[in-house]
């Protein structure tokens, strides 16, 4: 049964109060739809619900502080039949609304009803959970569509919950059964144990297993019940300057489609963005680069995209109007450069890892930290360092070779950077057409923090140190 | 051929040939030739100042071989059974062990003692039991167990060089085993572990009487296609950790036998190392083969049915590979 939850507002959200509630139970709600205001802690945001559905009961009273995540309101899917929602409804927080909870109507305007699809794997097991799991679960924030029940007939008992909740906590690691030494193989091969089918006892993970795994002679079976990308860290998961791709049903896309989305409408909504783009040429850079690459290993190798960052980095040191946080109406700068990096993730959505202290890497020092968070987003599989709140971001869509890009600004940052891709283009040198390999930088910025000029002067910056390559 | 016991004998006799510090002490370990007969014939041959029968009172002898090996001599106490060795733990622990330390390492005790251990003979329970748990737990203590015929010849020796006590512990099942032994058979190494069998698919650790059983099963799951490594500790304290774990690192899988029981014993101190240090080596849970946590049974068929046996650890093993 879809739950509406307190949904992350930022990066550093971890509750919200729940100001005001816009819909009633038993009111139909369409994707969309404001159903209630929330106190982030620095601005009164009114929510919307994912789903087209029924309100089905409310489960926090107005003024409630809740953690992130925590459900607020049942939403029934439209058609749902009566009786299942009679013993679907959760142990109430105030028993009055429990007993006036209606009856669902059809909804009149939702024919094609979008539902995720692990409701209509998990909505059986849903309904077999005794009151106290379901009060459990609610207290915690899982969604019982989403527990497998290992009961007979599916229903769920408390080890599942307790498994569900440990998950969600620890990621899959802490309740993967496998071997000291299936651990180390996976850990070596660069395999998620949670990917992996163990033979061994009740299931555990043995290194035979992690090896055919590699070896790709048994074909890493999805998991059963795939983790929500939002069970992670959800710090890293708050930026989506370019459009989203063609989502696999992976990873639960559907909710990192929610928190893209929830972002990208704050961020729209209350930053009032300024755009400026620049074109730079790349001709010192690409034979510097070319000639670097030429004397070391290929493992050594860099990619134009780490000096970018590196020029980024180091041009917002210049700048620092640019790197921190609009927090209360108010620029804080930060002291360091935490870069941002957004990581298209094969699955569709995007995660942005963060490059702690960019500004202080030497470039080879980048390439691997780029090269790590890289992986690491797109094994979803991020360490907490990943997810340093970050105080500027980079996008770079270079690799698929558009021109430019304009990102959307991951509140509360106050920039982002854009790169397209870097294109052999006609310009004028030294008084005569050339060709020389070009690429626009692109900056998004805050208005309210800064103005033009100051995003000039910063584009600038990158051009400038972009031509001395060898200082970066 | 040779047997265990003659292997004993023959290292005795050395001793006392190589060495005049060198002397015997124990109960009818003289005129009666020593109560599994070890000694026969070395009381003819050296005399009854260097073949010593002791009154009944393990505490008392112990505590005099603690006090000659004090003064200069290098005695070797022989004590029945293990189970009587408690009477002269107080010797053991307090005096013998601990002296060195609370002289400043001024007094050693170059002292060892043999007792015979383990069941498997119809002995009963007060004659029947593998402590060697019990002194493996106590520092400044080295402890022995030769599991074959060449470490009952050789160990004897290198014990006696040792200038702290070491106790050796000869399983009683093993007297009349046989062997082929060179006849230059000498001093071995007590310091390491060995692998007496080469295997790749599990290690089995095992030390004294339970190291037949761990061979023998090894020879079972051998026609089943499971090569099983089989590791004789030989020395139960200090523990040769390292041989243990490297065998590990090759097999990933662990199996003790250890013919004590279960709980406190060897095998549980083996058995935590290996997790402690070759977690990420373990592909499998680790086993244990042990004795079964009773009283050792006189009839024959509890007492079998109460040892590690053979099969019960090739079933440990199948699981472990399966």
């Amino acid at each position: 049964m879809p739950e509406f939850r307190m949904p992350s507002l930022g990066a550093d959200m971890t509750e919200g109060t729940l100001l005001e509630w816009r819909v009633h139970e038993g009111d139909a709600v369409h994707k969309g739809d404001v159903v209630a205001e929330v106190d982030t802690t620095k601005a009164a945001i009114e929510v919307e619900c994912f789903e087209d559905g029924v309100i089905g009961e409310l489960l926090v009273p107005e003024g409630t502080t809740v953690p992130v995540g925590t459900p607020l309101a049942t939403i029934e899917p439209p058609g749902a039949e009566p009786a299942r929602r009679a013993a679907a409804t959760p142990a109430s927080v105030s028993p009055a609304s429990a007993s006036t909870v209606p009856v669902a109507p059809e909804s009149p305007t939702a024919p094609a009803v979008p539902v995720a699809p692990h409701d209509q794997d998990g909505r059986e097991s849903a309904f077999r959970a005794t009151p106290l799991i379901h009060r459990i679960a609610a207290e915690a924030g899982i969604d019982l569509a989403s527990v497998h029940g290992s009961a007979p007939g599916g229903r769920i008992v408390r080890a599942d919950l307790d498994r569900a909740i440990l998950e969600r906590r620890g990621g899959n690691r802490a309740v993967v059964r496998a071997s000291g030494y299936a651990r180390r193989l996976a850990d070596t091969a660069g395999v998620e144990l949670a990917d992996i089918v163990g033979s061994g006892p009740e299931g555990a993970v043995r290194a035979a297993d992690v090896r055919a795994a590699v070896s790709g002679t048994e074909a890493a079976a999805p998991a059963t019940d795939p983790a929500p990308v939002s069970n992670r860290p959800s710090s890293a998961a708050i930026s989506a300057p370019e459009p989203g791709q063609h989502a696999a049903p992976q990873h639960d896309p559907a909710e990192v489609r929610k928190l893209i989305a929830a972002a990208m409408t704050r961020s729209k909504r209350t930053i009032p963005h300024y755009y400026l783009s620049s074109t730079i040429d790349m001709m010192a850079a690409r034979n510097w680069l070319a000639e670097h690459n030429r004397q070391v290993p290929v493992t050594d190798r860099i990619l134009p995209a780490a000096l970018l960052l590196a020029a980024v980095a180091r041009a917002v040191r210049t700048v620092p109007e640019l790197n921190g946080h609009w927090i209360d109406d108010e620029f804080h700068p930060a002291s360091h450069v935490h870069l941002g990096v957004v990581v298209s993730m094969r699955s569709g959505g995007i995660i942005v890892p963060t490059i702690p202290d960019a500004d202080r890497l030497a470039l080879p020092e980048l390439m691997t930290a780029l090269r790590g968070v890289a992986e690491r987003a797109r094994a979803v599989r991020l360490r907490s360092s990943d997810a340093t709140p970050a105080t500027i971001t980079v996008t770079n869509l270079g690799d698929l070779g558009v021109d430019s890009v304009f990102g959307v600004i991951a509140a509360p940052q106050v920039a982002i950077v854009g790169f397209g891709a870097v294109t052999e283009r006609p310009c004028a040198v030294d008084g005569l057409l050339g060709v020389r390999p070009q690429l626009t930088a692109t900056l998004s910025a805050d208005h309210r923090a800064t103005d033009g000029a100051i995003g000039a002067r910063f584009l600038h910056a990158v051009d400038t140190l972009l031509q001395t390559p060898e200082e970066l | 051929m040779t047997t265990y016991r003659e292997a004993v004998r023959e290292a005795l006799r050395e001793a006392l040939i190589r060495d005049d510090r060198v002397f015997l002490m124990g109960e009818d370990v003289g005129a009666y030739g020593g109560c599994f007969g070890v000694s026969r014939g070395l009381l003819d041959e050296f005399g009854p100042e260097r073949i010593r029968d002791t009154p009944l009172s393990e505490s008392a002898f112990v505590g005099a071989g603690i006090g000659a090996a004090l003064g200069g001599l290098r005695p070797i106490v022989e004590i029945m059974t293990v189970n009587f060795s408690l009477l002269a733990l107080d010797q053991i622990l307090n005096n013998a062990a601990t002296l060195r330390h609370m002289s400043g390492g001024q007094l050693g005790v170059p002292l060892v003692i043999r007792m015979a251990t383990g069941a498997g003979r119809q002995l009963g329970a007060q004659h029947s039991h593998s402590l060697e748990a019990f002194y493996a737990h106590i520092p400044g203590l080295r402890v022995l167990s030769p599991a074959t015929v060449a470490d009952a010849r050789g160990m004897l020796w290198t014990a006696l060089q040792d200038p702290d006590p070491v106790l050796i512990f000869e399983p009683i099942a093993l007297y009349n085993s046989e062997a082929e032994l060179p006849a230059d058979a000498g001093a071995v190494d007590i310091d390491s572990a060995v692998i007496r069998r080469a295997g790749t698919d599990v290690t089995l650790v095992s030390y004294g009487g339970g190291l037949r059983v761990a061979e023998a099963a090894a020879e079972e799951l051998a026609g089943d296609g499971i090569s099983a490594e089989v590791i004789d500790l030989r020395t139960l304290r200090p523990l040769d950790e390292a041989t243990v774990l490297a065998s590990i690192a090759r097999t990933h899988r662990l199996v003790v036998v250890d013919e004590g029981w279960r709980s406190v014993s060897i095998s549980a101190e083996i058995a935590a190392r290996a997790a402690e240090n070759g977690y990420y080596l373990l592909d499998a849970p680790i086993a244990r083969v042990c004795t079964a946590e009773v009283p050792i049974p006189y009839a024959r068929q509890l007492e079998e049915a109460a040892l590690p046996q053979p099969g019960v650890v090739a079933a440990a093993v199948r699981k472990a590979v399966s």
